[in-house]
């Protein structure tokens, strides 16, 4: 059995337009010390994905629509909602991409990250101060005695971070769920807190979903990729398997529009014309099929299968994607 | 270089952007945040100097002094010829038809009250270019070449997406006909499929208008597809300078090359395995004496904490051309490391 097991996730947002259905059809696994990467543009569900394990959508105007989220087997979704602090925390923990998500500014570091061990493990004062000291100097926060008494006004980008991470780590989580943690950081910093949680994973052998945007991120931090668009997973595979051999189309164009080192200067960058579809109306037929380069090389009859049928995440060579025209060897966008 | 014997369009000396930090009772001067300090460089026309650096480097603050958003503490801006730094009001606005900006949130930058044709009309009406009418058949003219439509004209930025946003922003840059766009961060705040078309319409731009950029970045990969020179910055100063490709190639400054090791790579067989750099930026309110740097450079020896490091040619006897042509780096080690 998986840690997590994630089963045709939908969620839906109740908008003045309607039903926006941000998440439409979400499925995946993730292994006790695998990495997986969520990614995909914004507005593609990865977020709301994420947050949904830990049943963080706010309802209303958010509704889980359907599907299961089952942690070591037990389904998060259907919890009462007085079990759900066993979960969150305790076993996931979460971090973002603004460490004021999780701090709260009133509260000195030690209050806060001393709280959060009393509860976890019933430590007295004393005993959660040292721990709460070890903790942080895991995280190289240097100094971290007098950092205990600090406001988190007080800290730098960067170290604030590493307090959240400290905090989201103190309760030793099987399950580290990271929304965009280092896209507001500089990127020695950035590399600085992708080698920190690198390191603790080895440390615990905690499982770690990463989302993100940053393709480079992906390509250093995970072992599996899940690539998303307009509400759904569209490619599945191991990380070299879809940086090396991507067989969806959007993920083909997202990877060719990235500036490539050592490439002609100021040459054209190969885009994605075009705009997502609206998820308050989504097509029945492949989301990506308007704007797909592949689909235009096609004859008229496969064409009208890209427009007519939704190609559902399916095993191919060796992943998964959803399409009926998966990418060849050697073709380019 | 081919076209070394170019004026430059643009020649910053010595440019400086001191903060004053005010503390005690009488709220007296108790020191200067040194935003930009000492920084010189030229910017020929047609070309793209990308100036990268981490946040807090002066980057930002370097681009609005050039433009004199900021008052510059200390330093000339000369373009073509007249110095922006000392010019008087009306001097002043002339020299603001010539350098147009494009902003990095395309969300806050542009007016939510004012339509897309009001929003991109503003410089021509300000600057009394033409009738009504001219100036609107200018406006539509202008949203077609970054590929919008003029039938756009009568809606309000919140019906358009980051990236048409971005397009509406480079359209009001260009409305008076520039010769020099600065932009920062102009597509941090974009979706990579997104990102790549701005970039497209920049460079397609630079060529048919023959405009310069100064394009301010912390995305080197950006930075290197766009950039005909590179500048990089470290707490207010400029620690190398000099040709994009030889840059990149070779870096000659400590900092620039823990800066490229940094950036992962969008390719798994290409991972970092080491911790390019410890600890974070010192103040810029207390910067440490001698090479800003050296408190995290691994390279460091007594003689770097003595005086700061002047910017010199990294290749040894190299002809002294005009700044920004030859590749400079500010390090007493560049030739040992």
């Amino acid at each position: 059995m998986a840690l997590l097991e994630i089963d045709e996730l939908k969620v839906g947002f109740h908008t003045e337009a309607g039903l926006l259905r941000a998440v439409d059809g979400v499925s995946f696994s993730l292994e006790k010390g695998r990495t997986l990467g969520l990614v995909g543009e914004s507005g593609c569900g990865k977020s709301v994905t994420a947050s949904s394990i830990l049943r963080l959508v706010p309802v209303p105007p958010g509704e889980i629509l359907g599907g299961a989220i089952r942690f070591n087997g037990v389904d998060i979704l259907r919890l009462p909602a007085k079990d759900l602090p066993s979960i969150r925390g305790k076993d996931v923990a979460m971090i973002f991409q603004d460490p004021m998500t999780s701090l709260n500014p009133v509260y000195t570091i030690e209050k806060q990250l001393g709280e959060v061990l009393k509860l976890r493990f019933g430590l007295d004062r004393n005993a959660a101060r040292a721990r709460a000291i070890g903790i942080l100097a895991k995280v190289g926060i240097a100094d971290p005695e007098s950092r205990l008494t600090n406001y988190p006004h007080e800290l730098s980008g960067g170290m604030k971070q590493r307090v959240m991470i400290a905090m989201a780590l103190a309760c030793e989580p099987h399950l580290l769920i990271a929304d965009e943690p280092t896209t507001a950081l500089d990127v020695t910093v950035q590399a600085q807190i992708l080698n920190l949680i690198r390191a603790l994973q080895k440390d615990t052998g905690a499982a770690v979903l990463f989302i993100t945007h940053d393709m480079g991120v992906v390509a250093e931090m995970c072992d599996d990729v899940a690539v998303m668009y307009a509400g759904r997973i569209v490619e599945r595979g191991d990380v070299h398997a879809i940086f090396k051999r991507s067989q969806h189309p959007y993920t083909k164009g997202l990877l060719k529009s990235l500036p490539q080192k050592g490439a002609v200067k100021k040459a054209a960058l190969p885009t994605i014309e075009g705009v997502v579809p609206s998820l308050l109306n989504p097509p029945a037929h492949c989301r990506f099929a308007d704007r797909c380069w592949k689909r235009k090389r096609l004859s008229d009859a496969e064409q009208k299968r890209c427009f007519s049928e939704d190609p559902k995440l399916r095993v191919h060579d060796a992943g998964l994607v959803a399409c009926h025209f998966p990418v060849t060897a050697g073709e380019q966008p | 270089m081919s076209n070394t014997s170019k004026t430059p369009l643009l020649r910053v000396e010595g440019l400086k952007k001191y903060y004053p930090v005010r503390g005690g009772v009488f709220a007296a001067k108790v020191g200067d945040v040194r935003a930009v300090d000492d920084v010189s460089f030229t910017v020929a026309p047609g070309e793209t100097l990308g100036l990268v650096g981490e946040s807090g480097c002066g980057k930002s603050t370097l681009g609005r002094t050039i433009m004199r958003l900021e008052e510059p503490t200390a330093g000339h801006v000369y373009f073509e010829g007249n110095d922006i730094a000392t010019a008087n009001k009306s001097a002043l606005f002339q020299l603001r038809r010539e350098i147009q900006a494009v902003f990095q949130d395309p969300y806050s930058s542009l007016n939510p009250r004012m339509t897309i044709g009001e929003i991109v009309r503003e410089p021509l009406v300000v600057h009394k270019v033409g009738s009504k009418a001219e100036q609107i058949e200018a406006v539509r003219a202008l949203l077609e070449t970054v590929g919008l439509t003029g039938e756009m004209l009568d809606r309000y930025p919140h019906e358009f997406s980051g990236g048409q946003r971005q397009r509406i922003g480079v359209a009001r840059a260009l409305a008076l006909g520039p010769k020099l766009v600065i932009a920062d961060e102009p597509v941090s705040a974009l979706d990579v499929s997104v990102r790549s078309q701005i970039l497209n319409l920049m460079v397609r731009l630079q060529r048919e208008r023959n405009l310069a950029y100064i394009f301010i970045s912390h995305d080197l990969s950006v930075v290197e597809h766009i950039s005909d020179s590179i500048a990089i910055m470290y707490l207010g100063r400029i620690v190398e300078i000099g040709p994009a490709a030889e840059v990149f190639a070779k870096p000659a400054h400590p900092y620039t090359r823990v800066l490229m090791a940094a950036i992962p790579v969008a390719d798994p067989d290409q991972r970092r395995t080491t911790e390019p750099l410890k600890g974070e930026p010192p103040s810029p309110v207390a910067p440490p004496p001698g090479c800003p740097f050296h408190p995290r450079c691994a390279y460091a020896i007594d003689a770097c904490r003595a005086a700061v490091p002047p910017l010199e040619p990294v290749k040894a006897g190299a002809p002294n051309l005009e700044l920004g042509r030859e590749h400079l780096a500010a390090c007493i080690r560049k030739h040992e490391i």
